[in-house]
């Protein structure tokens, strides 16, 4: 994948203290995991009030929708050295399993292809294991930083 | 007269979602707060996904409720499509059963704010409509 050879830095350690403490993913309690050159990996911590089935004690999915929205961002800025305003086109989740009972889910996003406009990114989500996923997701990103091209 | 299921989960609880009527099937109302906060002053993709889902699940519960089906749903798919940026208001949004089969449930749901006719977003899922409890001798 090209990368930008300006001099221009993202690093997703840094960022996350200030993007992950506000607003819904803060609500959530995302928190930054680890990242390679296009991949960034966010937890979501365990938490009592997440839950989509009390009595089985399983994870809604809603809550495994914004981490993987927010990982794949992340993912996107490191893959751009930057930080610029992009807007989610499309998400797409499958729901391998259900996540057990009080674990974090981790989701590791990749962003594959960057065009002038768009990003493109897939990933897994897991509780644990990674070659255990709980959900597989892939999404489309748009750059909104700049005037649509007539 | 079948009771009516509980559609909220406590995740949509803790989100803030409520029922905001019955009117031609069942839809949801997410009120805006920083919690659902994304972009400064725009709703979060995740938070709308979270809405979609709720009331796409709402919609088969409430039908399966009226056939007096006991079922227990399993997620399988969702895919969002996000249509423009969700303002600082409240968010709608209503489920619409395209097929309801044995085994599983396909549904269409839009988020909508201010218009009803200018969805935000709108979602395709798949729903896994399993029995109840598993059948003897299965663990």
């Amino acid at each position: 994948m090209n990368r930008p050879a300006h001099g221009s830095t993202f690093d997703p350690a840094q960022a996350a203290p200030l993007l992950l403490r506000l607003g819904h993913v803060g609500w959530l309690g995302l928190e930054y995991h680890s990242h390679g050159d296009d991949w960034t990996e966010l937890v979501l911590p365990w938490r009592d009030d997440l839950l989509g089935d009390s009595e089985r004690e399983l994870l809604a999915t809603g809550p495994i929708v914004s981490l993987c929205d927010m990982a794949s961002g992340m993912a996107i800025w490191n893959a751009m050295a930057r930080f610029v305003p992009i807007a989610t086109l499309d998400l797409r989740v499958d729901y391998q399993r259900a996540a057990r009972p009080r674990h974090a889910v981790h989701a590791r996003a990749r962003c594959y292809t960057l065009t002038r406009s768009s990003a493109f990114v897939t990933g897994t989500a897991h509780d644990g294991d990674s070659s255990d996923p709980v959900a597989r997701f892939s999404g489309c990103f748009m750059r909104i930083d700049r005037p649509a091209v007539a | 007269m079948s009771v009516q299921p509980d559609v909220l989960t406590p995740y949509a609880r803790a989100l803030g979602i409520e029922v905001a009527g019955m009117d031609g099937g069942i839809a949801l109302v997410l009120p805006f707060a920083s919690s659902v906060e994304g972009r400064p002053g725009v709703l979060h993709g995740g938070a709308i996904g979270g809405l979609l889902e709720t009331a796409g699940y709402a919609a088969v519960q409430i039908t399966l409720a009226e056939q007096e089906i006991e079922r227990r749903l399993k997620p399988i798919n969702v895919t969002v499509q996000f249509l423009s940026a969700g303002r600082p208001h409240p968010t709608y949004a209503q489920g619409r059963i395209v097929r309801l089969g044995r085994r599983v449930a396909n549904v269409a749901v839009e988020a909508w704010q201010a218009d009803r006719a200018k969805p935000i977003a709108t979602a395709v899922m798949n729903i896994m409509v399993a029995p109840a409890r598993p059948p003897l001798g299965s663990d």
